[in-house]
């Protein structure tokens, strides 16, 4: 099976202390990767150097085909990234978002024209065109985000913690349209606090103090650990964290 | 006597209502949660029972005090953690601790009893800067600043957002001891696991509540039956769900998806027949118990059909 | 009193603390001073002058001679009319011109007046004014020696020299700039500072905190206050220090005088400061509003460096707002004139109007909820 991420003893250290710590996995080509870890375990940390936004003190590997040290700027080109934290501009309208992030990702006018189209269409949005996203309920601005992560069709999307503080229903609505983005090929690798959507995932890593403790599948780490939850898994694993943040 | 009373208070931001006749009771002693999504208003209520804010209209007592008129009073009888870390990053963990406390006119010896619990886990990074502090760290030493002066009632909102599994359990361990001290508890959360560890809560949504009580009181009035579905491969299997007569909601929760169905018009058995015969491999089906985030969304869908 | 000294204290800590802003602080006055007086005056020696003047005048011909010889200024040219003058200006070919009136030595000896003027390039007014205040030295103790000669006869012997500075009449200097950088550093420190770390408990949400504290919010605003105080304090004497001891300007009038128009001043930076907090919710808002809604008017307007008096009629009328403006005239006429309070009364009530005006306004507007 094809990977589109592979990793191989990735350590990063900030001074004496050593945020990620040797960490090596694969994700496949589509599907959804699982990336937890209790608050401090290095989670943002190897993401970040994933993304191409920071270099690792040693090891390495690819990221979309791209080597992350040497190609940080094309691996850049060829994923998509969503944060809880930021990603739409809120002072500018929701097409004016759509044009803004089609044109960083070098798409043509009647690309960015095209795909403005679809993805109103797609997540129903079509009445608010021109709103300004600041004004629009937080369900609708993570969908809109996603949607703009994935304007330039890239083979993988980062999701970090996409789903805190909305609804229930919302929630799970975001999680149909990973799983409508995964059917079509596309590799999601995401964060996330709440238990429940770890068992979304094909795979979960479950990280503790920068080392990579458990990976497997939702299912068998829960029989390998005698859980009948991920949310029991996470707290045996992640329980051992020695480091404070 | 309530600790808290709240009858009909509503408020609004220019055009947004951002709350609209909220009326609770909460005990003396109890943790009470507010639960709900962000942008619910729950901020707003927290504000308003804080003293923070006026409501636009309703009257609500804090320990018997008005919070229009005894604002004061109140002040002085409340422990307020607001959503986002307040405290002086650039003072130490001690020195936050001591203003704290001499804020509200006491000293830290005086009440050490009441914060030696949570603060005796920090206390070996007494001398570090605040901003220095991992986030679980951060979190024991808002806890101790709102308790220092021996609250009688305890405001904490959104305390665990954003923190990991662990931690938040953690957190509430600390709040049952809290609560065994005779504190009362409001504390807000947008994690509905979190509705079990509560006294009683209030489930709010769009600025309303929709429905408040004890958890298992909450659950018992679930309308539909519930059924727990399994079957490979899940997504293609929720879609196929979605459609089928008698279903009237599907979602997935974990490792399953939870149908809820017209028990007059379909069954456990109906179900997984149907998605056998449909291709689906590895089914399973029955029946389970709702929880609060089940009911959370048929409220909150009906609340929203109105 | 004990919630007070806590506030306070705490307040010393997040100054202590943050040494990088503490340290500009307390420099910042020293680096103005230097700016404003040391910065334009290295460059004055050998400033070319310019003589308009029957040079066959035997008077005449002394007066450019003991110029010659002054070790700060050259005889660069004779010129045959006034007319040229702005020319050799523009084109920075002459510093300073001194033009004789006709039959200089002939009225001189008749009348015990000659009549000289000196013009000056004002575009340039530091340097401008220190030059002619040479020329003029250099003509005063010839008119000494003249007075000496010509002791029993009548007249006296004055040259009475009229100083016309081109581009720029109103001249600037140290005794200008003195008053100027006091108030703009008063300002700075009472205004800016207090109201940013207001806004940035704020920002941070421990306003929220302190507001549901019992503490009267009263009490966190005097605590804020008060570190900056005692720095605005510490620059005050500063800059009185440097420019005694630096710039030689002399403290002519009472001491206390001006420490008391000091301390109203301050109050009223700290009411604006206050206001300026009431209406910001980010720092980064609080620093825009008092760097542009209050430095740029001060420095503008206020006469540290551009006149009031050369101004459009509209600027004058809203140079009376500026509250530094009356602070600044206070301050040189007490330090530089001597005057009394007396003398100040008029620029001292407008100044205490405003004040009362602004703290009434921002202790209104300030909000015991968020």
């Amino acid at each position: 099976m094809e990977n589109v991420i592979e990793i191989h003893g990735l350590t990063k250290k900030f001074g004496n202390f050593t945020a990620v710590d040797n960490i090596s996995f694969n994700v496949r080509k589509g599907e959804i990767f699982g990336f937890l870890g209790a608050n401090g375990a290095g989670k943002t940390t190897a993401m970040r150097i994933l993304c191409g936004l920071s270099v690792p003190t040693s090891g390495g590997g690819t990221v979309a085909g791209y080597d992350i040290v040497r190609e940080p700027e094309k691996i850049k080109r060829h994923i998509g990234y969503m944060s809880q934290k930021f990603s739409l501009y809120s002072d500018l309208k929701v097409w004016e978002n759509i044009r803004l992030f089609g044109g960083i990702y070098g798409l043509s006018d009647k690309q960015i024209a095209s795909r403005t189209e679809d993805i109103l269409s797609g997540l129903g949005m079509e009445d608010v065109r021109n709103s300004f996203v600041s004004s629009l309920p937080l369900g609708w601005k993570q969908k809109l985000s996603f949607s703009i992560a994935m304007i330039h069709d890239p083979r993988i999307v980062f999701l970090d913690e996409p789903t805190g503080g909305v609804d229930p229903e919302t929630r799970r609505r975001f999680w149909e349209l990973i799983y409508e983005a995964t059917s079509k090929g596309v590799t999601v690798f995401v964060t996330t606090h709440y238990m429940d959507e770890a068992e979304y995932c094909d795979r979960v890593s479950i990280m503790v103090d920068g080392r990579i403790e458990a990976l497997d599948s939702p299912a068998e780490l829960k029989r390998m650990y005698g859980a009948s939850g991920m949310d029991a898994v996470f707290r045996m694993l992640a329980g051992r964290a020695r480091r404070e943040e | 006597m309530n600790a808290i009373e709240i009858h009909n208070i509503g408020k609004s931001y220019g055009k947004v209502r951002a709350l609209s006749g909220i009326s609770l009771q909460v005990k003396k002693g109890e943790i009470f949660g507010l639960i709900g999504p962000d942008g619910a208003g729950k901020t707003t209520l927290f504000r308003i029972l804080t003293t923070l804010l006026l409501a636009d209209e309703g009257t609500a007592t804090v320990a018997g005090l008005d919070v229009r008129k005894d604002y004061a009073g109140i002040r002085r009888l409340i422990g307020y953690m607001p959503g986002r870390f307040s405290l002086y990053q650039d003072l130490s963990v001690e020195e936050n601790l001591e203003f704290f406390a001499t804020v509200f006119g006491t000293t830290v010896a005086e009440n050490y009893d009441v914060i030696k619990d949570i603060y005796s886990q920090i206390e070996p990074f007494k001398d570090r800067r605040a901003g220095a502090l991992s986030g679980g760290m951060k979190q024991k030493l808002a806890l101790s600043c709102a308790l220092v002066h021996k609250p009688s009632v305890l405001f904490l909102d959104e305390p665990t957002t954003g923190v990991d599994a662990v931690s938040r359990r953690d957190f509430w361990n600390m709040l049952a001891r809290i609560k065994a001290s005779g504190v009362t508890i409001f504390v807000s959360t947008p994690y509905m696991d979190e509705a079990s560890l509560c006294d009683r809560v209030a489930l709010i949504m769009h600025g309303k509540i929709i429905d408040s009580g004890t958890p298992a009181g909450i659950v018992s009035k679930y309308p539909y039956t519930l059924l727990s579905v399994k079957g490979t491969p899940m997504y293609p299997l929720l879609k196929y769900l979605r459609g089928k007569k008698g279903v009237i909601g599907c979602f997935s929760f974990g490792a399953v998806h939870h149908v809820s169905i017209d028990s007059r018009e379909t069954c456990a058995d109906d179900i997984l027949a149907c998605i056998s015969a449909a291709g689906f491999k590895d089914c399973e089906v029955h029946e389970t118990s709702p929880g609060i985030e089940d009911c959370f969304m048929d409220l909150a869908g009906r609340d929203h059909k109105e | 009193m004990k919630e007070f000294a806590a506030f306070v204290k705490k307040e010393f800590r997040h100054i202590l603390r943050d040494k990088r802003t503490i340290l500009i602080v307390l420099i910042m006055p020293v680096v103005q001073m230097i700016l404003f007086g040391y910065a334009v005056r290295t460059e004055i020696e050998h400033a070319r002058v310019d003589v308009v003047g029957d040079m066959a005048d035997p008077a005449v011909r002394k007066i450019v001679d003991r110029i010659d010889n002054n070790r700060y200024l050259d005889i660069n040219g004779i010129l045959p009319s006034t007319g040229l003058i702005a020319s050799r200006f523009q084109k920075n070919e002459a510093d300073v011109a001194v033009c004789f009136g006709r039959d200089f030595g002939e009225e001189l000896r008749k009348t015990g007046r000659g009549s000289v003027k000196i013009i000056g390039d004002g575009s340039d007014p530091n340097s401008a004014q220190m030059i002619v205040n040479y020329v003029i030295g250099v003509l005063q103790s010839e008119q000494t020696e003249i007075s000496a000669g010509l002791s029993g006869q009548d007249g006296t012997g004055s040259f009475a020299p009229s100083v016309h500075l081109m581009y720029n009449p109103a001249m600037k200097s140290a005794y200008n700039f003195v008053p100027g950088v006091m108030g703009l550093i008063l300002m700075i420190i009472c205004s800016m500072m207090t109201s940013v770390s207001i806004v940035r408990e704020k920002e941070t949400g421990t306003m929220e905190l302190l507001l549901v504290s019992p503490v009267k919010p009263m009490w966190i605003i005097v605590s804020k206050v008060l570190p900056y105080l005692l720095v605005s304090t510490v620059n005050f004497i500063t800059i009185l220090i440097l420019s005694r001891y630096m710039m030689g300007v002399p403290l002519r009038g009472s001491l206390m005088l001006l420490s008391g128009v000091a301390v109203l001043f301050v109050f009223t930076s700290l009411s604006l400061g206050l206001l300026i907090s009431v209406v910001a919710s980010t720092q980064k808002s609080a620093l825009l509003l008092s760097g542009m809604g209050l430095m740029m008017p001060t420095v503008l307007l206020s006469g540290i460096i551009f006149p009031c008096e050369n101004m459009p009629g509209i600027l004058q009328c809203l140079s009376h707002l500026i509250p530094a403006k009356w602070f600044i005239i206070m301050v040189k006429k007490i330090m530089i004139q001597g005057a009394g309070f007396p003398y100040i009364l008029k620029e001292f009530s407008i100044l205490a109007g405003m004040t009362a005006f602004l703290l009434a306004v921002s202790v209104k507007k300030f909000r015991i909820r968020l």
